[in-house]
């Protein structure tokens, strides 16, 4: 039977549905221009853990969670349940390491730098040009020969491990679940990661984003890469309705602020918010899409994808720990140098991880 | 002889990008391997998009795409 999401009416209703979701969560109670995002929610679970011990950054977020089990569901009604893996595994997982470093550096993955600009916050724009700059470089790569290699398939049961994790982290979430007096679950008891949906609605969304995401195979770096590659403006549309949809709500629920400057959860230093996509970008392009899509494949089984989700959380949990993340105050101490870093990391594996091209 | 690209285990977009790259140079007669419905997706939207006409056949785990002239 015919996909009926991947047409073209199919993307622009899920990116028109997932763009309602997103600041819906807000009106919730998740935090300001943050209905969903993937670096921030990555980081917020880290420090959950206790990776990280940035006291207001600490909640398991269940949307992360609901993404990955409602991919993980649908993929395996559709029969698209695919587990696999074996492609450049340890490359990824640096891969996204960097990429949530970068995003830090921002505040927030390609989905907030969306959310950021739908709710008024110009800076928003800095990072979305910095995004596409960031993508572009990473075009060049693909352009001239640039891949990560085959993946293979795997056993079933591989393709299980990923949504189980998740599942056992909505349970702990459910239960309260604490180690001990003083250990973890932290849960932020002020700043962003004290500002949440309620559970259920949390979960609910997750999940509804992880099937209409899964359908439509709607993802925010592809519409950018498919755009430059071979001019497909298919994922656009769907971006471009995501947005549209966010920015009408975001006007009903009085959550538009147009501005530069005192904006949630951001800050205005230009070059950084650049710089910062700019890496996110490049790392989300050579590993294939962006981190919202990469918790989607991991739904449906791809080990490489879910390697790569847990390089952000890795990366989430170093950025707080080496002062490499912003902060609206402006950018970590160390910031400059990891992104630096990371382009060079970047630029070294798409030299290298070339296959000849006739 | 009809070429052949056997695009199975890459993931997005290396499979549209090694479409794209036998269609500039010239050639309107190939065969693509995919073994996944998002690289089955995306690789017929590309050639749909240059005029070109696509077959599908489901053998097992892979699709094999079938390109011709319309």
């Amino acid at each position: 039977m015919k996909n009926i999401f991947s047409s073209r009416f199919g993307i622009i209703f899920a990116g028109g549905i997932i763009g309602i979701i997103a600041v819906t969560l807000q009106k919730f109670g998740n935090p300001p221009n943050m209905g969903i995002c993937a670096a921030c929610f990555g980081r917020d679970i880290a420090g959950a853990l206790g990776l990280h011990r940035v006291e207001a950054l600490q909640y398991i977020r269940p949307e992360i969670a609901g993404l990955v089990i409602g991919a993980f569901i649908i993929a395996i009604i559709k029969k698209e349940h695919q587990p696999r893996g074996g492609s450049s595994t340890v490359i990824r997982f640096f891969l996204g390491m960097f990429a949530m470093i970068g995003a830090l550096v921002f505040l927030g993955c390609s989905w907030r730098a969306l959310l950021r600009f739908a709710g008024g916050d110009w800076n928003g724009i800095t990072g979305l040009f910095g995004l596409t700059a960031g993508v572009g470089i990473g075009v060049i790569f693909l352009k001239n020969g640039y891949t990560l290699g085959k993946s293979y398939r795997l056993k079933k049961s591989s393709g299980w491990i990923f949504p189980a994790f998740m599942a056992a982290l909505l349970v702990m979430v459910a239960l309260e679940f604490k180690v001990s007096e003083t250990g973890p679950l932290f849960s932020s008891l002020s700043g962003p990661g004290s500002l949440h949906a309620p559970l259920l609605i949390s979960i609910a969304a997750g999940l509804l984003i992880g099937i209409l995401a899964q359908r439509s195979r709607f993802c925010t770096i592809g519409s950018i890469r498919d755009i430059i590659i071979v001019k497909d403006f298919h994922l656009a549309s769907g971006v471009v309705a995501f947005l549209i949809t966010a920015v009408v709500f975001n006007l009903i629920y009085g959550q538009f602020k147009p501005g530069f400057y005192d904006q949630p959860i951001a800050h205005t230093n230009h070059i950084f918010n650049f710089l910062g996509m700019a890496l996110a970008g490049l790392a989300f392009t050579l590993s294939g899409g962006c981190p919202v899509r990469q918790l989607i494949l991991s739904g449906e089984g791809d080990s490489d994808a879910a390697i790569f989700v847990t390089g952000m959380i890795f990366g989430a949990a170093l950025s707080h720990n080496f002062l490499l993340a912003s902060s609206a105050a402006g950018p970590g101490t160390f910031g400059l140098a990891a992104v630096i870093t990371g382009f060079f990391f970047c630029l070294i594996v798409g030299f290298i991880m070339r296959e000849k091209i006739d | 002889m009809t070429e052949r690209i056997d695009a199975t285990g890459l993931s997005c977009p290396q499979p549209v990008i090694l479409v794209r790259n036998i269609m500039k140079k010239g050639v309107t007669d190939f065969e693509v391997i995919v073994d996944s419905e998002v690289a089955k997706e995306n690789v017929i939207r590309s050639v749909a998009k240059n005029n070109l006409n696509a077959d599908i056949s489901s053998n097992g785990d892979t699709f094999t795409i079938k390109v011709c002239k319309r």
